[in-house]
């Protein structure tokens, strides 16, 4: 099934014409008085014993109105709370949102001066005065687990973070009963996800209202409200948290930071100006959470025609210093999704978080599942190749519609329809020319790979522990008496532009232009409740409770028109304009005034227009697809091209054709960035090489492809849209295909895998091992 | 110690008092509240905060206020002066081909392409990816914005023509 553009909505998008225009405001943009400027000093030290910090020169210095230290921090609890986890084990050392007596990772937090411009605040931080007395530190995670390694942290006996263990089925007798075991190990660096917005936000407390206003460039208001209320020690009426624009976050902008309750703390302190700190890159690079980062042994228990029989997961999750706020979430879902959308008989997964000097890693586009996709679709290419299967007969020998059962909860998931779309793939991509092509140029002495990955996403949360915490919505509906609709969700954006959908949906239920509903988002004191932008959920079950308010005005109308009609509800029928029984007419004005006047309203119905609804999605969401890598390889400098890319995504039902396909293509290009340039990489001091945008290199337009995308609409039986989660498919597909293909590129070398990201030197490395060995 | 500057932004005269170590983009930020150039980077590597200052696009992270005295510099905001005022062709082709989510490069995006399409009207898909390459968009994978750039170029056939292509 291939979709014509011209099924599907391309409404232009209200935000679009501000963004363009750059009208729009994120939080370093928004005008303030006399407002005040944060810098924060951070650790120089991966590990070090905090001997002293001084703060008196700094407060005396020009233009300064707040110098703080640990000692400062009185008016909170120090620290955020952490979420309930269902891993084992967890342990979180000492943290304080400015270092007390320890640092554990280059770049944590140790001072801060509030002052009058942002130059006076930095030059303010070459006056605080710390003493560090330098300790071990331990910088790889699988060294951190060694019994004899240096400790993250002098509080704590050793670095396990938390443990995650999980089985279904007799595994050993899978791998006792198999023709054969095929074993790999391979590595997820840590990635960084590069918003082009950095972090910021301004706090300001209002003596008056005695409360507190943080604008924060966050992905999740809500969470953020009660973190900052939770350490404030304030109620969570008191705590009111907009966020602007947003200027991307990719999952690191989810978790409460450290300087959001500083800026909160300088604001009660120097109440009622305003206090803003704005990230600047290099501290992006070192402050902001990383993704990724573990390191993994995969092995399929198989019969000679290529079955699964059974499947172990063991890997090493690179902690960081610190959980973050939400802890263990990404390994949840690795444990969530291993095994995709294949048949998986018998299963055990094992995960042993580390702590290390680095700063903490937490959720990225594709979390938790990027790493089991990569793991998997690597490891069936090397069975393939071991078995000396075609790597589309290995899949198509595992597919199954059926709905799998996933430790550790051995929730269903819905496996959806993947043998379609890697028929559609192959069609799209015309993958017998493709071979063709790619034959041909081998024959003439090029390298030339194709590969191919399939993935089953785990949108929502998945199965994780968290399920309940994310797995919900709000979405609200208000028609003033004027019959002007405003949409409120739960939900917030990061840009992924999610309001043209929910207005969209808002719009067909209610018989009005999508251009005339405003979408409000991202102000708690405008939606009381919500869960934020993550898992890729905003439209399934963010959707389904914009939908279900929407019903239920749409309800009231109705009866609203009946009572002006005089007769039954059920003779009402909506009309061009307004609602009709036989020939007799009112107009959607005349209904929406009456409600909010109900002069003639009968007694079992209220006035007003308004509703707000907690819809909770029926189960996990997953969406699904294959996707193939065709590249080239240069033989004398290991340059990967990627030549061509096709996509072939179900991503369920689809509201917004445009900004769905803007995040599959969006997805893929940071997959490709993963795949081929992106590492976060530290010295063995835990000093930070990658720290500017120098170092760490995202992916440009040349370096990518044109990318064809194809596209089922199998609907979700999880929600009423029947949409899947599109956000982060991309991310999690895109790794393994180009992997697959570099792999398959690099075959008459003998190379049987590959770690990412696949730069020049490691492939011409390779390359060159091989011809040394005389391959 | 501050120095006098006068630079013409968007058509108007602006002077204004500097630090030596004040950049462009802060006095175009931080003084004349002329918000639509961002912040990206601070090392000159992804292009938010493009301006064109004396015909050529730059970024304003990298160069000092008192460096563009006497010069005349184009911001995003120049393009569309008023609420009302109608789209710039390129930025019209942005909305249409979602060649931005965030925003936060359009500016620098919309400014490299304006002065590519100025100096080579008919530029194709490699011209338009290779003029991109100093502007860093984290949200699209870039596609959106080289269609919306190729429906605007005068260029009538390529590898990746028109809107809608890329789509099996």
């Amino acid at each position: 099934m291939i979709h014509e553009e011209a099924e599907a909505v391309k409404a232009p998008r209200v935000e679009d014409r501000a963004r363009v225009t750059g009208s729009t405001l994120y939080v370093d943009d928004i005008p303030f008085d006399r407002l005040l400027y944060v810098e924060i000093l951070r650790s120089r030290h991966a590990h070090a014993r905090l001997l002293r910090v001084d703060a008196a020169r700094a407060r005396a210095a020009p233009g300064v109105a707040a110098a703080i230290t640990y000692a400062d921090l009185e008016s909170s609890t120090g620290s955020f709370p952490l979420a309930a986890s269902r891993v084992d084990d967890l342990r979180q050392p000492a943290r304080s949102f400015l270092a007390r007596d320890e640092v554990g990772f280059v770049g944590e937090p140790v001072a801060a001066v509030a002052a009058e411009t942002r130059a006076a605040a930095r030059d303010a931080l070459e006056a605080l005065e710390v003493d560090y007395e330098p300790l071990d530190a331990v910088i790889e995670p699988e060294a951190a687990l060694e019994p004899d390694a240096p400790r993250a942290h002098a509080s704590l006996p050793d670095n396990l973070a938390f443990r995650l263990e999980a089985g279904l089925g007799d595994v050993d007798a899978a791998f006792r009963g198999a023709d054969r075991v095929v074993r790999l190990a391979l590595q997820s660096p840590r990635l960084a996800a590069c918003a082009l917005e950095t972090r910021g936000a301004v706090a300001q407390w209002l003596p008056a209202s005695e409360e507190l206003i943080l604008w924060s460039s966050t992905q999740a208001p809500h969470l953020l409200r009660s973190q900052l209320a939770a350490t404030l020690q304030l109620r969570e009426s008191a705590v009111r948290v907009i966020a602007p624009e947003v200027g991307g976050g990719f999952g690191s902008k989810r978790s409460a930071y450290a300087e959001e309750a500083l800026v909160a703390i300088l604001a009660r302190r120097l109440a009622p100006r305003p206090v803003k700190w704005v990230e600047s890159r290099r501290e992006n690079l070192l402050a902001t959470v990383h993704g990724r980062g573990q390191s993994a042994e995969i092995e399929l228990a198989l019969r000679a025609d290529g079955k699964i029989l059974g499947l172990r997961y063991d890997a090493v999750v690179d902690v960081g210093a610190y959980h973050p706020s939400c802890p263990a979430a990404a390994p949840e879902l690795t444990a969530a999704a291993i095994g995709g959308p294949y048949r998986v008989p018998a299963s055990r997964v094992s995960l042993r978080g580390a702590f290390t000097n680095k700063v903490p890693t937490d959720a990225y586009r594709g979390a938790g599942r990027a790493e089991a996709t990569l793991a998997m679709e690597r490891v069936l290419d090397a069975a393939a190749v071991e078995l000396e299967l075609d790597p589309i007969e290995i899949r198509r020998a595992n597919f199954t519609r059926e709905a799998v059962f996933r430790p550790p909860t051995g929730v269903a998931l819905d496996a959806g329809d993947c043998p379609s779309a890697l028929d559609r793939l192959l069609s799209a991509c015309a993958y017998a020319s493709l071979r063709g092509e790619q034959e041909a140029r081998r024959n003439a002495g090029e390298l030339v790979g194709i590969g191919l990955a399939a993935y089953l996403d785990v949108c929502a949360g998945g199965s994780s522990a968290r399920a309940e915490a994310v797995v919900w919505e709000t979405g609200g509906v208000r028609v003033g008496p004027a019959g002007d609709v405003e949409v409120f969700t739960g939900t917030s954006s990061q840009g992924q532009g999610q309001e043209a959908a929910l207005a969209r949906i808002a719009s067909e239920i209610l018989g009005v232009p999508p251009e005339v509903v405003r979408v409000r988002r991202g102000d708690t004191a405008a939606i009381h409740d919500g869960r934020g932008v993550a898992g890729s959920r905003s439209v399934a079950v963010g959707g389904s409770a914009v939908r279900e308010a929407a019903r239920r005005i749409d309800a009231k109308l109705r009866s609203v028109a009946a009572a002006l009609l005089r007769v039954p509800v059920e003779y009402v029928e909506r009309v061009d304009g307004g609602f009709a029984c036989g020939g007799r007419r009112v107009s959607r004005a005349e209904v929406c005034l009456e409600a909010h006047r109900a002069a003639s309203l009968p007694a079992d119905t209220p006035p007003g227009l308004e509703e707000l609804v907690h819809y909770p999605a029926r189960g996990p969401i997953s969406s699904f697809g294959a996707h193939l890598a065709f590249v080239s390889v240069d033989r004398d400098t290991g340059e990967v091209r990627l030549e061509k890319y096709f996509a072939s995504d179900d991503f369920g039902r689809v509201v917004d054709l445009l900004r769905v396909e803007g995040q599959a293509l969006g997805g893929i290009a940071q997959g490709i960035g993963q795949a081929l340039l992106e590492e976060v990489v530290y010295d063995e001091s835990g000093q930070l090489l990658t720290s500017t945008f120098l170092e760490y290199a995202l992916p440009r337009a040349s370096h990518l492809p044109l990318v064809v995308c194809s596209r089922g609409e199998t609907p979700s039986t999880m929600n009423p849209l029947g949409a899947r989660g599109a956000g982060e498919a991309g991310a999690i597909a895109a790794p393994p295909a180009i992997a697959n293909a570099v792999v398959d590129a690099l075959r008459e070398f003998g190379v049987r895998h590959v770690d990412l990201p696949l730069r020049p030197e490691k492939v011409w490395r390779l390359i060159r091992a091989a011809e040394e060995r005389g391959d | 110690m501050k120095y006098p500057v006068a630079i013409t932004v968007n058509g108007r005269e602006r002077r204004g008092e500097v630090e030596a170590r004040t950049l462009l983009v802060q006095f175009i930020r931080e003084e004349l509240r002329l918000t639509a150039t961002r912040v990206g980077c601070e090392t000159s590597t992804c292009g938010a905060c493009t301006v064109i200052l004396d015909g050529s696009p730059v970024k304003s992270c990298t160069r000092l206020a008192v460096q563009a005295d006497g010069s005349t510099v184009l911001t995003l905001e120049g393009l569309t002066p008023g609420t009302d005022a109608p789209l710039h062709p390129l930025q019209a082709a942005f909305c249409e081909h979602h060649a931005l989510q965030c925003g936060f490069c359009s500016a620098g995006m919309v400014l490299v392409l304006k002065d590519l399409l100025e100096r080579s009207p008919a530029a194709a898909e490699r011209e338009v990816r290779a003029a991109l390459d100093g502007n860093i968009c984290r949200c699209t994978g870039y596609q959106g914005i080289v269609k919306a750039a190729l429906s605007v170029s005068t260029v009538t056939s390529g590898p990746a023509g028109g809107p809608g292509e890329g789509r099996a």
